[in-house]
């Protein structure tokens, strides 16, 4: 079976440039925003982000990465997996607005993690989730407030997001 | 990886990747909350059939901040002096659930046997087994040696071209051992320095160069040189004529120390014995790595009983 293509390098480019106003408008008030993204693909997506905000507005949004490795349900059901480094901006995440950013929405078990994993790093004013692609079957109450594309999918189909800077090229795709 | 035994089970990239885990380890106490839930419900035993109170409390401190439950066992004042065995020992353990042991041992080759003798399931890391290895100590030397050299750019990275002198004791040194393996496997160059009654049999068959004479070692561009304790503990006969002259030739005196480059660590497993096998004048100084290589300890740990007890099967994704 072949891939089928859902998202060019062109639709990437606008989703984000999209998230990125939405992100800047939903900020009320003086937040300091933090983007956070979830390695590997969300740390990519939390930079370009970070790069697009500063066109609009400069200087309100700083980016890193929270790595959630050591907070997921499932460690101990998997083999040992290794854990990204977490990068906070020097400034902390006391009083911000965290956005996490990951590629693709699913179980929501990532974001869980994250949620667990953003506390012990201090206490924010809000936390907002951003994705590119939002492809149903959540396993837990929890949803984007940005998202690139819903993406409707099977849980035997495989939906793929690579970037240039991981993976050479954008795209995101979908196989059966 | 399911135990960790000995450093020469380690490869160039498992050790890298160890390092480089312990550095996201070490950010853990910058944050607000210093633990991570990694071992959350898993049951880690420090079984220390040797006095140790360094090494017992970096492992307990590394185990508490991975969340683990730590049940410390001490060989003084408990059944071992009732003449219970290891093996016996070892299996209570394993029967009140330990998913990690963390054993020291006089023997030479007791974590081995722990880890192999089908007495029990649990991961098993070797914290120093008699005049064998200490894997989790050359750990944090490599680490120490790495983040001292290579400052924020040190991931990733190796210790290939570095020049390492361990001086004193190689003998009964275990430290060295683990070293001389790990060390080499990272691509340093390792110099053993020792007075002849204090060189092992074999040691000629080891990638390193000998020196019988400190300042031989010393005359060479050095990055680091690591002093060796004096373990009159297992000094069972007259290795050399006295303290003094031990001090005068194998020692890291002021004078030598005024002698090393302006950038040679100065390093040393502690506990240390001043003024014989180090001067103070080397062991407060801004070139001594002794406290880091304690506070390096504990994210080495960190990183190993991860790796060995986090995931299902303790292989690698």
């Amino acid at each position: 079976m072949v891939a089928r293509t859902v998202l060019h390098d062109a639709d990437i480019t606008r989703a984000l440039r999209r998230i990125a106003h939405e992100i800047v408008e939903s900020r009320r008030g003086d937040g300091r925003l933090v983007l956070l993204g979830i390695p590997t693909r969300g740390t990519v997506l939390a930079e370009r982000l970070y790069t697009l905000i500063e066109e609009f507005d400069p200087g309100i949004a700083e980016w890193g990465s929270l790595d959630v490795t050591m907070y997921r349900d499932d460690l101990a059901r998997s083999a040992t997996r290794m854990p990204a480094p977490t990068v906070i901006p020097g400034s902390g995440v006391d009083e911000s607005i965290v956005v996490l950013v990951d590629d693709v929405l699913y179980s929501g078990r990532t974001i869980r993690a994250a949620l667990d994993a953003i506390v012990d790093h201090g206490r924010p004013r809000a936390v907002r989730l951003a994705v590119l692609v939002d492809r149903g079957h959540r396993e837990l109450p929890i949803r984007a407030d940005f998202v690139g594309k819903n993406i409707p999918s099977a849980t035997s189909e495989r939906v793929s997001v690579r970037l240039i800077e991981t993976d050479g090229v954008d795209e995101v795709t979908i196989e059966p | 990886m399911k135990h960790l035994l000995s450093t020469r089970d380690l490869d160039r990239a498992t050790a890298v990747r160890i390092l480089d885990l312990a550095e996201d380890m070490a950010h853990t106490a910058d944050r607000e909350v210093k633990k991570l839930p990694a071992l959350r419900g898993r049951t880690v035993v420090n079984l220390f059939f040797e006095d140790s109170t360094r090494t017992r409390l970096s492992f307990e401190s590394a185990a508490k901040r991975l969340s683990a439950d730590v049940i410390t066992f001490s060989a003084k004042g408990s059944s071992v002096s009732k003449g219970e065995s290891l093996k016996d020992t070892a299996q209570t353990l394993a029967a009140m659930g330990a998913d990690a042991i963390v054993v020291r041992h006089p023997d030479s080759g007791a974590a081995h046997q722990l880890a192999h003798a089908g007495w029990i399931d649990a991961a098993v890391l070797n914290a120093g087994d008699g005049t064998h290895e200490h894997p989790t100590q050359a750990l944090l030397d490599a680490y120490t040696l790495r983040a001292r050299h290579f400052g924020a750019h040190s991931r990733g990275r190796d210790l290939a071209g570095l020049r390492v002198a361990i001086v004193g004791d190689i003998l009964h040194s275990r430290v060295a051992r683990s070293n001389v393996w790990l060390l080499t496997a990272l691509g340093a160059e390792v110099h053993l320095v020792a007075p002849r009654t204090l060189q092992p049999h074999g040691m000629q068959s080891w990638p390193v160069t000998v020196h019988e004479h400190l300042d031989d070692a010393l005359s060479l561009a050095l990055d680091a040189v690591m002093m060796l304790r004096i373990q009159t503990e297992r000094m069972h006969a007259a290795f050399f004529p006295s303290a003094r002259e031990y001090a005068r030739e194998w020692g890291l005196t002021a004078e030598r120390f005024a002698r090393l480059g302006p950038d040679t660590m100065v390093m040393h497993p502690g506990p240390m014995n001043r003024g014989l096998e180090i001067s103070s004048a080397a062991a407060d100084s801004s070139r001594s790595t002794v406290l880091d290589q304690v506070t390096n300890g504990v994210s080495i740990r960190m990183a190993v009983l991860y790796l060995l007890a986090a995931g299902s099967s303790g292989e690698p994704a």
